[in-house]
């Protein structure tokens, strides 16, 4: 039985203009001690897919799935008390600014401790002597002494570091990391990356890294998720997905890649933006934007298939044998046609 | 923290010499002359006002006038009242307990209304309780003091017969002042219901004294928490599984007092301006009572005394805010 298990699952907004869906028919199961990165760009809907695990999506936001089940209990059907005994236990997140996610009243020692004292029923002295060990687990020197300091005394690193102090207090079973080095320095990103990976490793704690960098999930992730608009493009084992992507999506993403731009004067971009509310296109969401699209995938939209041992939302994955006549077939629009 | 303080301190000076210009001259400006409005309507002999001018110094430039003023006020000397001929600082602290305690009840209902009712609006925000609260609060905060009194007294005292219409305490009691504050000396006191008195004396000076300061709580607190509730850390707080409550009343609440506080020290100096007017609807025998009726007897060391010294209670309430502030706002505590 997998961790985390999800099949179909919706959120939407409500707004004044509409309804904003914000995920649409996400399906995913994660097991325990696996590594998955989730990767798009900004409104791709992968921050609000963890934080509708998490229970944190907020009013007047809808979540709608048809299944949504963490170690085989429906996160659905619990009561809001039994859900609140899961979500900083056994799942816990870390978020992108971690100065900003600390509350600047109170001190590293007291949020610390709050969490241990909720969840592990700790008493005042048993919970700071579990703090320090915390702090000194995740890197901070002179433990001791940083209980005492407020969020705004510390730097980015180190904030980020009380961050995951605090997500891993309860050992949980699976850790949701939300852009967890974006805001802070290159240097300090990859120390970030590595004491996750180092805790993940030694706890066997499933991981989930969303990320906009796919530089980050090289060098983490075992599989791998695309998400485009509130949608999974792809989903494949992180080296297939590096060595040869399916969907146009991501091999766009990849060729916009500093690295892989070498020897070229322009880096290579993806034109058009995210569709927003009002410009959701009828078939393929990437459709306005690939060049690969034709009348066919500008008004049919492709169903998550499987596809070369991943998953897959296109009407013509790149390793298709046949797809250039397919294109052909379906009268090409995309800028490929063009050109 | 130690230059904060002093920081503050030494910003006093320049409001002090400020206030006591403000008290000197302002009063000088209104018409009529002290020692005509002294004798009444009978009139004075010539002469004699001429004398009378001199004792009291008026025949001096004003400039002059300003200058021994200011040098009696540095050495604590606030003169005496022309009327009662009492000094000036003994009949401010004979009746300055009345207005404190009045003071007191007004922001304390302020403050027991006002933090709840915008914690739940904001909570509930855009639903009717919303709407609700902030519709009232805006009415109470448009209301003029003396008119809302005057309604409260016909609706209350008039015709419901709840509430007395003016005074401290009925007339019945007396009361040996041991602290000035009613509340607690008739609870010293042997006096039967004397206590009772004094709260139902109490409930329509509160009422209309709170209502601006009440109006702004809650619009204050409200937008705090609107602010605070869309905060990374109030997120952070849920993510760890606490409680709707915990996460409102400890995470969120403690931030957004910051401002809230700092809208309470303003209102201070608000309330004794309101004080001033709801003492003279209800005949409450305060300070502020003291200044209108000295105003109208052109009674210029009263005038200018407890101007005085009511801007220097508001100044030193808004230092011990300022206190207050880096007392709950770790940031500004570290900072100095």
């Amino acid at each position: 039985m997998a961790l985390l298990e999800i099949e179909n699952l919706s959120v939407e907004f409500p707004t004044q203009g509409g309804i904003m869906r914000a995920v649409d028919g996400v399906s995913l199961s994660l097991d325990e001690g696996e590594v998955l990165g989730v990767v798009g760009e900004s409104g791709s809907g992968k921050s609000v897919t963890m934080l509708a695990v998490m229970g944190l999506i907020p009013f007047p936001g809808r979540v709608k799935a048809d299944r949504l089940a963490f170690n085989g209990r429906d996160l659905l059907t619990m009561s809001e008390k039994e859900r609140r005994q899961l979500t900083g236990k056994d799942v816990a997140m870390i978020f992108q600014e971690p100065t900003t996610s600390l509350n600047p009243s109170f001190t590293i020692g007291f949020q610390l401790a709050e969490t241990l004292r909720l969840h592990e029923g700790m008493d005042r002295k048993a919970a700071r002597r579990r703090s320090i060990e915390l702090l000194e687990q995740v890197g901070i020197p002179s433990a001791e002494s940083r209980l005492s300091a407020f969020p705004h005394q510390l730097s980015g690193g180190m904030n980020q570091r009380v961050m995951i102090a605090m997500a891993i207090a309860c050992n949980p079973k699976l850790l949701i990391a939300d852009e967890p080095t974006t805001a802070l320095d290159v240097t300090i990103q990859a120390q970030i990356l590595d004491l996750l990976m180092t805790l993940q490793k030694e706890r066997n704690m499933a991981l989930v890294m969303i990320t906009h960098n796919m530089g980050v999930v090289a060098e983490t992730a075992r599989r791998v998720m695309v998400m485009y608009a509130g949608q999974i493009m792809e989903e494949r084992s992180a080296g297939d997905l590096f060595a040869s992507p399916q969907h146009p999506y991501t091999a766009a993403l990849l060729a916009a890649l500093p690295e892989r731009s070498e020897g070229s004067t322009r880096l290579a971009t993806i034109p058009g933006v995210v569709p927003g509310l009002y410009d959701r296109p009828k078939g393929c969401l990437f459709s306005p934007r690939c060049a690969y699209a034709t009348e066919h995938s500008r008004n049919v939209r492709p169903e998550l298939r499987p596809w070369a041992g991943g998953k897959i939302r296109c009407h013509y994955p790149l390793g298709d044998p046949n797809r250039n006549a397919e294109i052909q077939a379906d009268h090409p629009v995309g800028a490929e046609a063009a050109s | 923290m130690l230059r904060f303080i002093l920081t503050r301190v030494s910003l006093v000076i320049p409001t002090f010499i400020g206030i006591t210009l403000l008290a000197f001259f302002l009063i000088r400006l209104v018409p009529g002359d002290p020692i005509e409005t002294l004798a009444g309507e009978r009139g004075i002999d010539p002469a004699r006002h001429e004398q009378l001018r001199k004792e009291y110094g008026f025949d001096k430039p004003v400039l002059v006038q300003y200058g021994i003023y200011l040098g009696r006020v540095l050495q604590g000397d606030l003169g005496k009242s022309m009327i009662t001929q009492e000094p000036v600082l003994s009949e401010f602290s004979a009746l300055f307990p009345a207005t404190i305690e009045l003071a007191l009840c007004a922001i304390l209902f302020a403050l027991l209304i006002g933090l709840p009712a915008g914690i739940l609006a904001a909570i509930r925000r855009n639903s009717i309780f919303d709407h609700g609260v902030m519709g009232i609060s805006l009415t109470g905060y448009s209301m003029p003091i003396f008119w809302w009194g005057l309604i409260l007294i016909l609706v209350f005292s008039v015709q419901l017969d709840l509430t007395p219409v003016s005074g401290r305490i009925d007339v019945l009691y007396y009361i040996e002042p041991v602290t000035g504050f009613l509340l607690i000396d008739t609870l010293l006191s042997d006096e039967e219901g004397a206590f009772w008195s004094a709260v139902k004396h109490l409930i329509l000076p509160t009422i209309v004294l709170g209502t601006v300061p009440l109006a702004v709580i809650a619009r204050m607190t409200r937008s705090a928490m609107l602010e605070v509730l869309g905060e990374d850390y109030i997120r952070t707080a849920k993510a760890k599984g606490l409680s709707r409550f915990r996460v409102v009343a400890l995470h969120a609440l403690r931030n957004a007092l910051i401002p809230v506080v700092t809208v309470i020290g303003l209102q201070i100096g608000v309330l004794f301006t309101g004080a001033i007017l709801t003492e003279t609807i209800f005949s409450w025998p305060g300070v502020g009572k003291w200044l209108i009726d000295a105003i109208f007897r052109r009674d210029y060391p009263v005038l200018q005394g407890g101007a005085l010294l009511l801007g220097v209670v508001v100044m030193g309430v808004n230092l011990l805010v300022d206190l207050t502030y880096g007392l709950i706002n770790p940031r500004i505590r570290h900072n100095r």
